[in-house]
């Protein structure tokens, strides 16, 4: 059963990684690509100190911004390196490098979600077919792509954002209360489902995702806002295809079995 | 001689106990999640910079 589960979760996450990572190849990397263009031409002015500012109020106050935090003043933005944390780690270089290194993580992030929506379709009791497996991927992407997004828009590099561990926090908590409102909802049979699960999904909004004080981003908004469509519709092919292909890898075990 | 007709037909033989799937549930669940924090969540720096682009575009929070 186990080296069933792995054997699936495997051949299907190879799948959808290398899939969706050609996707963002020529979808969402050139967009990120673009983005950072403006964030590395930026020069360390007042418009710099002010994103900093910003932040950091919303964070610790700008006296007490811890150095090393995620957005911390005059950190992130101002660098040449754009995002990175810490200029000294590894980093892909730009072209081929970079292009591995994405796709080896979406790879393994495929693998991940593979092996979780198996683990829930199992749990349900569910015959695991590519249509079922489908339709519980779409309820993945409403948990992971949509729900999540509401609260946190796909966001490019160089926008202003609430500290990391919260939002990271919210993310979490948002999938996760969404997926399983999600199930009672559309498959729990008793009556107080529906009333519990509708509580669930609606929970995470009600108690709001972190957000800094001010709106801003050193991106055009016209480049931000064709990157949050285009990485939900990524979103959804990633999941489109996991739920796909753990169907029909988890069946070809099945026709094995029988015969 | 006739062979004794067995109540339990092979398909059921084949399918796995119940906590057999509650094994494979719980182990696939770990290891999924925790392959999914380190490409989507994890704050080392080698990581966060490897998956930088694939946190965009699934839009985990990043930096």
């Amino acid at each position: 059963m186990l080296k069933r589960v792995f054997t699936v979760g495997l051949l299907a996450g190879l799948t959808a990684g290398l899939a969706t990572a050609a996707l963002q190849h020529v979808t969402t990397v050139p967009l990120i690509l673009e983005a950072e263009r403006y964030e590395a031409s930026l020069p360390a002015g007042p418009a710099l100190a002010d994103a900093g500012i910003l932040t950091a109020v919303a964070t610790h106050g700008p006296e007490t911004a811890a150095p090393g935090h995620t957005h911390a003043a005059g950190e992130g933005h101002a660098a040449g390196e754009g995002h990175s944390h810490d200029a000294a780690a590894w980093s892909p270089a730009d072209g081929l490098e970079r292009t591995l290194s994405t796709s080896v993580a979406t790879v393994v992030s495929g693998i991940g979600f593979s092996l979780l929506l198996l683990a829930v379709l199992l749990l349900a009791g569910e015959r695991v077919t590519p249509r079922i497996a489908l339709a519980y991927a779409v309820g993945g992407f409403a948990a992971t792509g949509l729900a999540t997004g509401l609260g946190l828009a796909p966001e490019l590099p160089g926008s202003f954002a609430a500290p990391l561990q919260d939002r990271q926090l919210w993310w979490i908590g948002t999938a996760v209360a969404t997926a399983a409102g999600l199930y009672l909802v559309v498959k729990a049979p008793h009556r107080l489902a529906l009333p519990a699960g509708v509580v669930l999904l609606a929970l995470p909004h009600l108690i709001g995702a972190p957000h800094p004080d001010g709106y801003g981003s050193t991106v055009p908004a016209e480049i931000a806002a064709h990157f949050a469509a285009t990485s939900l519709v990524v979103h959804g092919v990633f999941w489109a295809i996991v739920g796909l292909a753990v169907g029909a890898f988890w069946q070809r075990g099945e026709s094995r079995a029988a015969g | 001689m006739v062979k004794a007709f067995s109540p339990v037909s092979p398909a059921a033989t084949l399918a796995p106990a119940r906590a057999d799937v509650l094994k494979a549930v719980a182990v696939a669940f770990s290891v999924g999640a925790a392959l999914v924090f380190f490409t989507g969540f994890a704050g080392a720096d080698v990581l966060h910079n490897a998956a930088h682009d694939w946190r965009h575009a699934m839009s985990f929070p990043c930096h």
